[in-house]
């Protein structure tokens, strides 16, 4: 038995990736591919590839593979692909293609990446990413995804938060939905081919692993309450982010982290848990009914400019009565170089300051009150509002839609949320996890962006990881196959399926007094208080123990109404919940072990003299890669930590500075 | 405020369904419908009742999935997804009759969820431009004009959520397939397949139980995007001109 550090966790051995080719960065991925063996068309259709994930990742990853003669199965918890919640990214999607001559390079989109991430990402994985990004635009373009373009008919740029140039695509305030509808027609254009088969309303419960590869999953569809058995050569998870646990997020109310973390339980290493970051330009909470929370595009920084009142007295007051001298524009005047165009984990932790010395303003929640205003004023004089409006119309449109306040009269409000979660299942430069023939995509892998994702960046990776490296890496995977065919009855099969049964007959029969919701937003509140855009031992400690017992209450008192065998929306979400739980305290684990700040990551211990994250390169540079040893459900027994070092051979490690 | 809901439950697709009456108590005016409607089904869970099931997913109205006929209008009285609806629009006191989508193209699942699959089916069709991955040219070789570019993306932005078809007295999935037309139907890029898109798209559609189109012009009312009638007609053009 390994030592307890804490009485926590564990330490195992290093890990490291072995994939990427022993080359300068900029011939790796070209000598991987090449490296990467082939599969002979003819025999493509006799091998199977399950993709759980139908957003950017998994969307166009179908398609592709579709396209390439592999027999694709692809699932989804809605009812059509096209709904993924990457539908929701407003902003833009990021590419070095230096349109508009202003320095930017593949170069600098790497540096871009590794240096927006606080040095925690790998190096190898961030500069694949800027290398694809410019095939990722050409590829939507002839899909006809719709971008902004100028009037010469060329497509137009914008810049997006911490960064100086303008790369980001963008279809007005609607990209992600674009992008998506571009991998969705191409996937049901597979579809109509034959390649794809398609199950939508079906929830992924359970990987099937033989003898010790990934070969299946175990689905529930949720029509009809049936449980699936599907089989297959090889399994992708693509299934998105997990910043629901925090309940409210921007994320889509589906959003799970049940199919990441039942890999997890069977063997895939979760790396990064903490790294969460929280969106600088929500709309603050309005209520304690509240659902999920908005997100306004930061492009919205570009042109408007966030204050609070200098004085306190100042916080209930009209915003437009407070004279220009008694404003304080806080970005501005902290770090004049970016201003309000710093990045997102600067943004957000600066608006928690302002709020923290009551200078925050909005309804009060709980003892402070939690907003700052986001100012259009300068710009609709400078601009015009017709201007601003065919920029912005959308937004605006929906900030009044929500909050039933007129944005091109009144400062918008805005406050931090949750919003992405850089954490995830630890991958090679393959993609692959630490089970063979599982690999992790898009949100789900922790890959690029280290300790904190720079805004436009996710889109690209998802759509990197779908169409462009996937495919060539899954193919020297599948190389090696067909493999052995699995018996429906295998020992694995019927184990996983039983414990997916098991579990669900389990949640029904508690029958206790507290809805999952009830459970979900304690569980919520505790991570957002303990594990949010701050965090000390103290806290984190307290944290853990709270995750524990209410942990513990839930399996005990929980109240899913209904039945099995039917649609259940209730059932649905308890057994996402109850995954929650258990995530929740590997986040806190992981939160405490990394006794620095880095990017979205804030140990308050661990600050410069200005109030910003201060990294331990000596200590810390490393992934976090964390092992399952066991426990039932609803319990588990202290993780195994295991290292990837992280090594700087072309990036200089510094202190980030946005002054 | 206080509210009396009667909402449609049907425990299955072959049960027999009724308007069930609620009332709700102390309903915020900054609440979304669906909250409201959350609100509702805590209260349900806790007296041992079945909650009512509902489709949302993004609750920003942008992902399609949500539905309702609030008061016998799609998505309820204003130009937005019923997710995106707030409470402000209703007044105390009100009675407020909530049923699912009601189309033979759209099954009934479950008290307010339906089966939009259909739609799926007509993408399927011909909903694409087809390009293999990796075979594209580069980006800015193709030039779009601006007004062609931005017509596409008006077009575009069609969520899949079927309130045309709901409000439509035939059940009619036109709009939804002008739209999709028309997006690709601006670009270039979509020239190539044009002819036989729509006609494959509109044939899948008949196909689907969709009814025909009168020109009633419910469908671009309902519509949280704003998707305009002329797409029809752009539609029946592009159609009669690839027969031709
Ligand atoms: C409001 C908002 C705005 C954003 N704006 C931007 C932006 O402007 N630029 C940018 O780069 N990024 C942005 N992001 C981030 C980005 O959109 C996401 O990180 C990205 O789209 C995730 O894509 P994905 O393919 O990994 O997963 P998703 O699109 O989340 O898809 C997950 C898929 O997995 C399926 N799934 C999940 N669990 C299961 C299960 N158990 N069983 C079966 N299926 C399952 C779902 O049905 C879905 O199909 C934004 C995010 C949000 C929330
Ligand atoms: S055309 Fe409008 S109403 Fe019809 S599906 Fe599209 S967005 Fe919905
Ligand atoms: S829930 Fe996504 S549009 Fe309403």
């Amino acid at each position: 038995m390994p030592e307890l550090i804490d009485n926590l966790y564990s330490l195992g051995d290093q890990i490291e990736d072995t994939r990427a080719p022993d080359v300068p960065i900029a011939e790796m991925w070209t000598k991987a591919k090449f490296d990467n063996k082939l599969v002979n068309p003819t025999n493509r259709r006799k091998l199977s590839v399950i993709i759980v994930g139908t957003g950017l990742a998994g969307g166009a990853a179908a398609a592709t593979l579709g396209e390439a003669g592999y027999h694709v199965k692809s699932f989804c918890y809605q009812d059509s692909p096209r709904r993924a919640h990457s539908v929701a990214a407003q902003g833009g999607i990021n590419a070095a293609k230096n349109y508009n001559d202003d320095g930017d390079s593949i170069y600098r989109l790497f540096y871009d990446t590794v240096k927006g991430g606080d040095y925690r990402s790998r190096e190898s994985n961030s500069y694949r990413l800027a290398e694809v990004s410019a095939n990722i635009i050409d590829q939507c373009v002839a899909q006809g995804v719709p971008f902004a373009r100028d009037y010469g008919g060329l497509l137009d740029n914008r810049s997006f938060g911490g960064v100086q140039v303008a790369r980001t695509f963008y279809a007005r305030g609607q990209t992600g939905q674009q992008l998506l509808i571009g991998a969705y027609q191409a996937m049901e254009r597979q579809v109509a081919e034959g390649t794809v088969e398609q199950f939508t309303r079906h929830e992924m419960l359970e990987v099937i692993i033989v003898d010790g590869k990934a070969r299946g999953i175990i689905a529930r569809d949720m029509v009809t309450g049936e449980i699936e058995t599907h089989l297959a050569d090889v399994v992708v998870l693509a299934s998105g982010g997990y910043g629901n646990v925090f309940y409210l997020s921007t994320n889509a109310m589906g959003c799970n982290v049940t199919a990441t973390w039942r890999a997890h339980r069977k063997g895939a290493y979760f790396a990064n848990p903490c790294y969460t970051q929280i969106h600088p330009t929500c709309i603050p909470v309005a209520g304690d009914y509240q659902s999920k929370l908005t997100l306004m595009s930061e492009s919205l920084r570009n042109d408007g400019r966030i204050w609070v009142p200098k004085s306190r007295d100042d916080v209930e007051k009209d915003p437009r009565d407070i004279p220009e001298e008694d404003r304080d524009y806080y970005l501005e005047r902290k770090y004049p170089a970016f201003g309000n165009l710093v990045p997102r984990d600067i943004g957000s932790r600066q608006a928690k300051v302002v709020c923290d010395e009551g200078r925050g303003v909005g309804p009060k929640v709980g003892d402070f009150r939690r907003g700052v205003y986001l100012d259009f004023a300068s710009a609709i004089e400078r601009m015009g509002e017709e201007a601003v409006k065919a920029k912005y119309g959308n937004l605006f449109d929906m900030y009044q839609q929500i909050t039933g306040e007129n944005p091109y009269e009144v400062p918008m409000r805005i406050y931090p949320a949750v919003h992405y979660t850089m954490g995830g299942l630890w991958v090679d430069y393959n993609l692959e996890t630490t089970v063979p023939g599982l690999f992790a995509a898009g949100e789900a892998n922790f890959s690029d962006h280290g300790a904190n994702r720079l805004g436009a960046s996710s889109l690209m990776q998802c759509l990197s990881d779908g169409y462009f490296v996937l495919p060539n890496t899954i193919r020297d995977y599948l190389a090696s196959g067909p493999f052995e065919p699995v018996a429906e009855d295998a020992p694995e099969v019927l184990e996983a399926r039983k414990t997916v049964e098991d579990r669900i007959e389990k949640l029904l029969s508690i029958n206790g007094d507290r809805t999952v919701d009830s459970f979900h937003k304690e569980l919520g509140n505790i991570v957002w208080e303990y594990c949010g855009m701050e965090r000390n031992d103290a806290g984190l400690r307290k944290g853990i123990d709270l995750v524990r017992s209410l942990r513990e209450e839930f399996w005990r008192n929980v109240k899913v109404p209904g039945s099995a065998t039917t649609l259940n929306q209730s059932l649905e979400k308890a057994g996402r919940v109850a995954d929650f739980f258990e995530l929740a305290e590997l986040m806190f684990i992981d939160a405490l072990h990394r006794t620095e700040s880095c990017g979205c990551h804030f140990r308050s211990e661990s600050q410069t003299e200005d109030g910003e994250a201060l990294r331990d390169d000596d200590k810390f540079a490393y992934v976090a890669a964390w092992e399952f040893t066991g426990g039932d459900e609803g319990t588990f027994e202290p993780p195994v930590l295991h290292k990837e070092d992280l090594v700087y051979n072309f990036i200089q490690l510094k202190q980030r500075s946005y002054k | 405020m206080n509210l009396t809901l009667k909402i449609w439950r049907q425990s299955g697709p072959d049960a027999q369904g009724e308007l069930v009456t609620y009332p709700v108590n102390d309903v915020s005016e900054d609440m979304s419908f669906l909250e409201m409607l959350d609100v509702l089904n805590e209260d349900l869970t806790a007296k041992d009742e079945e909650p009512v099931a509902f489709d949302s997913d993004c609750r920003e109205g942008i992902c399609g999935m949500c539905s309702l006929m609030i008061n016998g209008e799609a998505h309820g009285p204003e130009v937005t997804t019923t997710c995106q609806l707030h409470m402000r629009s209703f007044s105390d006191g009100e009675t407020i009759t909530i049923e699912p989508w009601r189309a033979q193209a759209f099954p009934l699942v479950k008290d307010l969820i339906v089966d939009r699959s259909a739609f799926d089916r007509i993408i399927q069709a011909g909903g694409y431009i087809s390009v293999k991955t990796g075979a594209a040219v580069e980006a800015n070789n193709l030039q779009v004009q601006k007004h062609k570019a931005d017509r596409a993306f008006d077009t575009a932005t069609c969520i899949g959520c079927g309130a045309c078809v709901a409000a439509c007295p035939n059940a009619s999935g036109m709009l939804f397939l002008g739209a999709k037309i028309t997006h690709l139907g601006e670009l270039p890029q979509g020239q190539a397949e044009r002819d036989s898109r729509v006609v494959k798209m509109i044939n899948q559609h008949d196909a689907e139980d969709f009814g025909g189109c009168q020109n009633l012009g419910e469908c671009s009312a309902a519509c949280p995007k704003e998707i305009p009638l002329n797409v029809i007609s752009q539609l029946n053009r592009d159609f009669i001109k690839a027969k031709s």
